[in-house]
Formats: C-alpha cells, sequence, structure tokens
C-alpha cells in the first residue's frame, strides 16, 4: 500500500537554510546537504528545497547545494524556486533533483507546466500553490512572488487548471498558516484534494504531530510537508510516523540510510 | 546529442570514461532528460565504477549496462535512436551481458507502451499500460514490493520492503516467457509489475538510487550478481578487479 509520506522542507537563502513566519523575518536554521542528511537518516520520505531568493546570483548557489546533497541522501528531492523555463527545469535534474517544483512563472505562464511535462513528464512537474484565505468567504487567492503579490486567482480553479496542464502533483501552502503553528488549513486541502487526482501535498502550520494526521484523514493529503518544527527538533519524523500510523495511516518504517 | 546549456559542471564528470582500475564498470545511458548524479553516485557507493553513456562507444569498455530514465516513451526512443543507441542495446542483451533497467528503462524492454504508442526495444512480450484503478496517479511515493520469487538482487532486504516510486505506466508481460519473468508486484489500486528478471536481464520500476538504504543493497546485490554473470562468460569479456574474479572460475 502507497505510504503517506512526511517530507522536512528546506527553504534556502544565499546558500543557508531559513525559516520565517508568513513567508518573512527569516532566521538561520542551517547548512542545506547537512540538515538534509540528518533528515535522511531520520526517515524522511522525501526532501523539498525551496530557493526563497530565486535570483539568478543565487542559482549557481542553489545547483551545488542540489547536487552535494543527491550525493549524500539517497532519497527524492523536489527542488523549487525562480524555475521560468524548460531549459532551467533540466538544468536543476541534472544537478540531481527529482522533481521541479514551478510556482510564480507557472501562473504568470501557465504554458510553461505544460511545456515542462511534455519535456520530462508530469511526474517531475509540480506545481506549487501560496493560498491566502479570502476573509469571510470559503475561498482562497492565489499569491505569487513569495507572498509579496495577490493574483486574483482562485486556488481552487487554478489547482485544477494546473492539472490539466501536467502537473503530476501539487505543493499546497496555506500562506495564513506558514510558520504559525497553528495547523494545516484542512479546508483548503480539502477543497483541492476533492478535484484533483494527482498527489496533493500539504504545507504551512504545522505544529505537531496530530496536524500531520489531520492533513491527510481531513484534508486528504497524501503527504505532509513541514520545516520550523522538524529544523528545532521540536518534533521528530519519527514521532510524527508513530502517530499517523497509530491513527491507521501506512507509513514507511524510519529506518536510517546508510550513505 | 549535445549538452544542453546550463548543465552543471560536476554532472558531466563521468561522461564516457572509466576512472579507476577496480569495480565493476557500469555504464549508464543519457538520454537527455533526467537526474543521473543519484544512479551514478549510488553505484559508486556500493563499489562500481560510472561511465555515462550518451552514444555506443562507452559499451565496449563496459561490464554492466545500466538504462534508468523518466518521462514518456516515445521521446525517450527518439533519443535513444539518435544516439546510435538502439542497436547496441539490443545487442549488450542479445549477447547475455548484465543489464538492469530502471523505471522507463524497464517499460523501454516491452514491446511497445499505450502512453503514446511507441514502439519500444521488444526485449520482453508485453506493453506498458496505465496503472488500473489507482487512486492517485501518477503513483508517487514509497510503496511494498512484493516478490512472487526469489532473486539475488533482493539478498538481505525484508520481503514487502518499501521502495520509492514515480511513475503512472507499468510493463504487463504477456504469454508464457513473460509471465515467467515476473519477479514482484506492488499494489496501488490493481496490481502491478514491479520487478522483472530473464536470464540476465533485471528491471524495476521503483528507484532503488532514492530507496534509502535497501535501495543501495539492492544495487549492491545487482553489482554483485552482475559481476558473478560478467565471470562466468569467460575471458573474451571479464570484469576488472570487482573481487578478483577475472578470468572467471
Amino acid at each position: 500500500m502507497l505510504r503517506r509520506r512526511v517530507i522536512p522542507c528546506l527553504d534556502v537563502a544565499a546558500g543557508r537554510v531559513v525559516k520565517g513566519t508568513r513567508f518573512v523575518d527569516l532566521v538561520d536554521e542551517g547548512d542545506p546537504p547537512e540538515l538534509a542528511a540528518r533528515y535522511a537518516a531520520e526517515g524522511a520520505d522525501e526532501l523539498v528545497f525551496l530557493d526563497i531568493t530565486a535570483s539568478v546570483e543565487s542559482r549557481s548557489t542553489l545547483l551545488e547545494i542540489v547536487e552535494r546533497t543527491a550525493r549524500t541522501s539517497f532519497i527524492p528531492l523536489t527542488v523549487g524556486g525562480g524555475v521560468r523555463s524548460a531549459d532551467e527545469m533540466r538544468a536543476v535534474l541534472r544537478a540531481g533533483a527529482d522533481k521541479v517544483s514551478l510556482n510564480t512563472a507557472a501562473v504568470a505562464d501557465p504554458q510553461l507546466i505544460a511545456a515542462c511535462a511534455r519535456t520530462f513528464g508530469s511526474q517531475a512537474v509540480v506545481v506549487a500553490i501560496d493560498a491566502r484565505r479570502l476573509v469571510d468567504r470559503g475561498a482562497w487567492e492565489v499569491v505569487v512572488k513569495g507572498g509579496r503579490e495577490p493574483t486574483g486567482l482562485d486556488a481552487v480553479e487554478w489547482a485544477r487548471r494546473a492539472v490539466e496542464l501536467g502537473a503530476g502533483e501539487l505543493l499546497v501552502t496555506s500562506m495564513d498558516r506558514d510558520g504559525t503553528r497553528s495547523g494545516f488549513d484542512t479546508e483548503l486541502l480539502r477543497s483541492i484534494t476533492s478535484v484533483v487526482r494527482v498527489p496533493v501535498i500539504a504545507s504551512g502550520g504545522a505544529a505537531g504531530p496530530d496536524d500531520f494526521v489531520a492533513a491527510v484523514r481531513d484534508g486528504g493529503a497524501d503527504a505532509v510537508l513541514a520545516a520550523s518544527i522538524f529544523h528545532r527538533r521540536l518534533h521528530s519524523i519519527a514521532d510524527v510516523k508513530r502517530a499517523m500510523a497509530a491513527a491507521g495511516l501506512p507509513v514507511r518504517a524510519t529506518q536510517g540510510v546508510a550513505a | 546529442m549535445s549538452a544542453p546549456a546550463g548543465a552543471h559542471r560536476t554532472a558531466e564528470r563521468a561522461d564516457g570514461v572509466f576512472e579507476g582500475s577496480t569495480g565493476l564498470r557500469v555504464a549508464v545511458v543519457d538520454y537527455g532528460a533526467g537526474n543521473l548524479v543519484s544512479i551514478e553516485q549510488a553505484l559508486t557507493t556500493v563499489g562500481a565504477r560510472v561511465a555515462i553513456a550518451r552514444d555506443g562507444d562507452v559499451l565496449a569498455d563496459a561490464d554492466a549496462l545500466v538504462v534508468p530514465g523518466v518521462g514518456a516513451a516515445a521521446p525517450a526512443m527518439e533519443r535513444l535512436t539518435t544516439a546510435g543507441l538502439v542497436d547496441p542495446i539490443r545487442r549488450w542483451i542479445a549477447t547475455g551481458r548484465p543489464f538492469l533497467g530502471i523505471c522507463l528503462g524497464l517499460q523501454l524492454l516491452f514491446e511497445a507502451s499505450d502512453e503514446d504508442g511507441a514502439e519500444t526495444l521488444g526485449v520482453l512480450r508485453g506493453r506498458a499500460t496505465k496503472l488500473a484503478d489507482a487512486p492517485t496517479l501518477p503513483h508517487i511515493g514509497w510503496n511494498q514490493v512484493d516478490r512472487r520469487r526469489e532473486h539475488s538482487i533482493f539478498t538481505g532486504i525484508a520481503p514487502g520492503a518499501d521502495f520509492y516510486f514515480v511513475h503512472s505506466y507499468a510493463g504487463r508481460p504477456e504469454g508464457v516467457t513473460g509471465e515467467a519473468a515476473i519477479l514482484a508486484e506492488t499494489r496501488h489500486g490493481s496490481p502491478f509489475v514491479s520487478a522483472v528478471a530473464r536470464e540476465n536481464v533485471l528491471g524495476v520500476q521503483f528507484h532503488p538510487e532514492r530507496s534509502g538504504g535497501d535501495g543501495l543493497r539492492l544495487l549492491a546485490n545487482f553489482a554483485r550478481w552482475a559481476t558473478a554473470l560478467a565471470a562466468g562468460r569467460g575471458a573474451e569479456y571479464s570484469p576488472v578487479g570487482a573481487g578478483g574474479t577475472s578470468g572467471g572460475d
């Protein structure tokens, strides 16, 4: 049976892992490949790297980090942040990423999703959706550029469209919950998982193991991503998986990875 | 085939040449799209020497051949054809040398793919078909590999161990010989074939290079199996180093 995945997320800026709250107030959390190796050894099912500065200068630093990580951690790696073309995606894949996540550039040019899926296959194309709840309405708006720019797009509609265009997986982040440790936005997740067939990764708001259970059980998520609670050792991956297993969710046993 | 602009510096390191003097020489076929760093690193970690094959030349010096790959069958076959690799791969397999297909590299062993109607290598009878009754598609994540029979590539790996998958299609063997090649199955919706083995040909639908400790164990087993197979072929074709078995027993 397919396991529900637990995915530590490493936000990278200037070659370091950082973590903010609601996408700002960044704090240094360590060396990316070192943290990646720690998580792989602790039983992470996959890793996500997001280049949150996504500047031209940071690109070569990121590729180096991706390659160092791919050479030390034998688990899947998704990389996102600032990928604007199929050629840029190719460079990231060749550095050792298995999947690339598209965000702002896909909103600006949805055909980018189709072009990347055609060239590399849907399974390599993750579309990341940052969503903000609209006050007094059961709806969410897509925001881009690291949360700085609202788009007017409905998040559920955009999710459906992205999958039609060839996205093989969605990474759905609640901007309202990001870094707040107030739990995942399970309504947002359920709204999306009930209209798409591709796997959905829940992100934004993890506080403790019970939130991971809720993201899967109530939100319908296939995988759950978190950053600060793992970086700061508030909870281990093993804690989270124990809680998921106790709730009857299928998880992969945490075991060491001989690198 | 030219290296794409922006290709990362060290990803080209193993290009076409086997370095060092000991260890099984594994040629890994590159057809331009996916992540080769992981497979190169994983094989190196288990003691093999790796050269990336972008044309047929590298195969002359190799002891074992690995065809990895993700994505669709038609563009992959096109790239293999352009690189002049289709006939060398068929010949490699026909002459009994150790072969491992990973993910798309396994699907290409069959006669055709339903994904885009591509005609593929035709080493095994059957075709790649879309996963039936799958609750999510693509099938992404860790899932159990249930062995139908034993094989030395599973030595030291628990029955039903989890491996990492990322795909929407899988090879469906046909006929008596196709059926006999089935090594393991995995369930996502209906069960599908997740590993095959027939004589010198191995194929896995999952990614051992991304499957943690058990993945590395499987690749180490593959290297041992390939070394023994190559050694058994005698002086005409013997691995250098790799346990000092050159020349065969």
